[in-house]
């Protein structure tokens, strides 16, 4: 067990050399001179353009680029934004609200989804399975954006039940709409993933054994059919908190939330490297660590899968 | 070693993360919407480089910077400057400046504020090997050149020779004396912008240190720890002010903002008191949902699209046929009213309306004019010098939401005079400008033909509109225009004895540009706004900013 995830662990350092100078090579590729975007219509004279563009190692070849940045990872140096902010800075402050966010629409989107669904799943073909399939039908099919605008609108605005925006004011209610939102399409397939499964599974050959020996309905629900069902739904949750984080962008938008999916998206637009590769990493440093307890919570939900020295 | 029965199901691990989510977040609350009394929250962005007046050109630091700041003017609601440190501005024959300062002006940590005070951040302002984006303000000055690197294909090959402009000098604590290479009748209404602000001493032995946490000299000073950075930043009087712009309220909170959606919901929720930029996708309804607490007005933002000098067809008797056949094409005021929703205003000059000296009737502005009968008549007396082939491009960049307008221009262009006329679309500014930059060089660039182009004016003069633009050499002169006449109109409007004669020349100036077209005027850019119920006084300055010392808190 350790080996394993001492080999996983080591995994993980090749695809952060991989990830980092793929996406340092995009930046890099992208059209366009960030440094004459600064001076915006007026434009910004040569002697400091080719000052700036020495000052961020823009004049350099990519490798060096690449490799200075490296050099500054390792030194814990992250690079400094254009307007002069560490970047590392600009990761303590936009990863915990994001973090905070996914975790919060993961949570919702797992209870509700996985509950709603084992529902469906019982009592397939009666009156709650339909009216859910329906309406997350409709949940996956309407944008995110009207999602948010619609309920920004008449539970913040109109009815005032909850805070219209975060900004500074991160807290448990006032990212509630943001996080269901954010989780709302999730939430739909995980809905539909737990029904299909657990519909599956009711028919299956152990779930007759469990019947025929005697359990009682309770017991062979939640022991034997939901555990057995969980497995493709936890894939996907695991798979999904790396989505959130990194796709919050409509939702921090709509409800002026600073956190990763807008800093990256400002970073990409002023063509800062830095800030892009530095985001993007811990992004894929989440999916690994999600994906390896993805692969961990196999082991506890079917007693099959062991992970042996 | 196996694992054992982790947990039952995923719903408790679930459940966990949200009680510890909710956790998290009780530290992070705190003052923010209308919640104190008498303080003003207004909409803002990031500042997107340290709070230094010579390094900010971007609306969201700027302004902070001004309330922050004191300079030698400030300007009032109509754009006309007003003394705040300056006692006075003189000179005999507007290239020698004396400016002599009010005594008693200290900067927050008790430091006097002298001639030093402002020399010191001119010079430090206008060195290029400082990285300053507001350096090109002081290039005026005499000996400004001094203090460049020297450039070889975007590389530096030589620092700076100095580092102090022979320009400058103080005479004593509260004098000193400007010498510009050149008249520039003016100047005076220059010194009110950002980049002319003094810095204290301290400011210069870590200056991205003083950027973090600038001391203040201005009307409003900032709250300890009261930049929250990305989410808010809180400003509080400073009681060492003595200047015309006494803070009305108890204080001003920007908050920053996402998206200018966000900020107009919480307008309309009352979380926010003053938002000065209404988001496009509101510009039908705010005035409606708002009333009279609606603020829509010209703003000084000039919009028009660059036809450069080197391009085919365009140049000599036939390019100005037609330069003007395609103006009159283009239906402005239809334009403005289906899809800006009257937010833009169509233009009658090179200029703005809220500048001092604007007139609306300068002889040959009828070009502006829809009218395609004419446009058609013109377009064929040039067909007859040379006949028209291919397509007119107008680039634009996608990232400013200019896309909808570039379209409908084209598609007027197209049906009035029968040609081709299509958009070229850029992803983002980078990128146009870079082949505009290019292009401007002669270098191989992918530009096709025309392109947006636009000036938000940074003081409120004529010439700021005029100078860079189209002045042979000018430095946003990107369409390479030149022409003799107009620059010695140019001339002997700075070389005027009054801001009222300087401003004539200024307005003469613009029937060259009439029959030259080097760009075709489009319209004007409003300020669109807006304020909550809790809110009094707020008027939106020349600037499109709001006077924000002016707004009481009900």
């Amino acid at each position: 067990m350790v080996r394993y995830l001492g080999r996983r662990l080591l995994q993980a350092v090749p695809v952060f050399f991989g990830a980092t100078l793929l996406i340092y090579f995009m930046v890099f590729a992208l059209p366009g001179d960030p440094v004459l975007a600064l001076g915006g219509d007026r434009g910004i004279s040569d002697a400091l353009a080719a000052q700036l563009r020495e000052q961020y190692n823009l004049d350099k070849p990519f490798i060096v680029q690449y490799l200075l940045y490296l050099q500054g990872i390792l030194t814990g140096d992250f690079g400094t934004t254009f307007a002069g902010r560490p970047v590392g800075e600009l990761i303590a402050s936009a990863f915990p609200v994001t973090f905070q966010l996914a975790l919060m629409a993961l949570a919702f989107e797992a209870i509700l989804g996985i509950g709603a669904g084992l529902v469906a799943g019982l009592r397939k073909g009666k009156l709650f399975d339909a009216t859910v399939l329906v309406v997350s039908l409709l949940v996956i099919a309407v944008p995110t954006f009207v999602i948010g605008f619609v309920l920004q609108f008449v539970v913040g605005v109109r009815w005032g039940w909850l805070p219209v925006t975060v900004g500074s004011n991160v807290s448990f209610t006032s990212l509630l709409m943001p996080a269901m939102v954010l989780g709302a399409v999730s939430f739909a397939y995980v809905l539909r993933l737990t029904r299909t499964s657990v519909a599956e599974n009711l028919s299956a050959d152990f779930v007759r054994t469990a019947t025929a020996k005697g359990l009682s309905r309770r017991r062979v629900v939640n022991v034997h059919v939901l555990r057995n069902s969980l497995i493709p739904v936890i894939t996907f949750l695991g798979a999904d908190l790396g989505a959130l984080m990194g796709g919050a962008i409509v939702t921090e938008g709509i409800f002026n939330i600073h956190g990763v999916g807008g800093t990256l998206f400002a970073a990409i637009r002023q063509g800062h490297a830095p800030t892009v590769v530095s985001f993007t990493t811990i992004l894929v440093i989440v999916y690994i660590l999600a994906n390896l307890l993805v692969d961990l919570l196999y082991a506890a939900l079917d007693p099959r899968i062991r992970y042996d020295d | 070693m196996k694992i054992r029965r982790i947990a039952g199901s995923v719903a408790v691990l679930a459940a966990g993360a949200l009680v510890l989510a909710g956790c998290g977040g009780g530290s992070g609350s705190g003052t923010s919407g209308g919640g104190q009394t008498g303080v003003v929250t207004v909409n803002g962005s990031e500042p997107e480089n340290p709070l230094i007046p010579t390094n900010t050109n971007e609306t969201g630091g700027g302004k902070i910077i001004d309330l922050i700041n004191s300079g030698l003017f400030y300007y009032d609601a109509d754009g006309i400057p007003q003394p705040e440190i300056a006692a006075s501005v003189t000179s005999d024959d507007k290239i020698v400046w004396t400016v002599a300062l009010d005594d008693g002006w200290v900067f927050s940590d008790g430091s006097p504020i002298t001639a030093h005070s402002f020399v010191d951040a001119w010079n430090f302002g206008a060195l290029s090997s400082n990285n300053q984006l507001n350096g090109y303000w002081f290039q005026d000055i005499e000996g400004f050149d001094a203090l460049q690197a020297e450039t070889q294909d975007g590389q530096v090959i030589a620092p700076p020779e100095k580092t102090e402009m022979s320009g400058l000098v103080v005479l004593d604590d509260l004098t000193f004396t400007i010498t510009l290479t050149s008249a520039l009748a003016d100047y005076p209404l220059r010194l009110g912008y950002a980049a002319y602000y003094p810095l204290p001493e301290a400011a210069f032995d870590d200056v991205d240190a003083y950027g973090r946490a600038p001391l203040s000299s201005g009307p409003y000073t900032i709250a300890e720890n009261g930049w929250r950075h990305n989410q808010e930043i809180r400003l509080i009087p400073n009681d060492m002010y003595s200047g015309g712009r006494t803070p009305m309220n108890k204080g001003v909170t920007v908050k920053f903002y996402t998206g200018l959606d966000a900020a107009y919901n919480d307008l309309l929720s009352g979380n926010l008191d003053v938002l000065d930029s209404i988001p496009p996708s509101s510009f039908a309804t705010f005035e409606n949902e708002l009333g009279m607490r609606a603020v829509n007005q010209p703003a000084a933002i000039f919009q028009s699209f660059t036809i450069p000098q080197w391009l085919d067809h365009f140049t000599g008797a036939e390019g100005a046929l037609r330069r003007a056949a395609i103006s009159h094409a283009i239906d402005r005021e239809t334009i403005t009213s289906t899809i800006f929703s009257g937010t833009r205003t169509p233009a009658v000059d090179f200029t703005s309306p809220v500048i001092d000296g604007w007139s609306d009737s300068i002889e040959g502005s009828d070009v502006l004019t829809y009218d395609p009968a004419k446009a058609v008549e013109l377009w064929a007396q040039a067909d007859a010098v040379s006949r028209w082939t291919g397509t007119f491009t107008i680039a634009y960049n996608a990232d400013g939401g200019h896309q909808e307008w570039v379209d409908a221009v084209t598609n007027s262009i197209r049906n009035v005079l029968g040609i081709e006329a299509v958009a070229q679309s850029y992803g983002d500014f980078a990128t146009m400008r870079t082949d505009v930059n290019a292009a401007r060089n002669g270098a191989p660039s992918g530009l096709t033909g025309a392109w947006r182009s636009g000036w938000q004016a940074d003081y409120p003069g004529l010439y700021n509109f005029l100078g860079a633009l189209y002045g042979t050499g000018g430095s946003s002169n990107d369409g390479n225009y030149s022409d003799p006449a107009f620059d010695a109109l140019l001339l002997q409007g700075n070389q005027a004895a009054t801001l009222d004669e300087a401003n004539g020349f200024f307005q003469e100036s613009q029937t060259i540009l009439f029959k030259d077209l080097p760009a075709i005027p489009l319209w004007y850019s409003n300020v669109t706004g807006g304020f909550s119920t809790s809110v009094d006084g707020v008027v939106f300055g020349w600037n499109s900013v709001p006077l924000y010392w002016d707004i009481t808190k009900k």
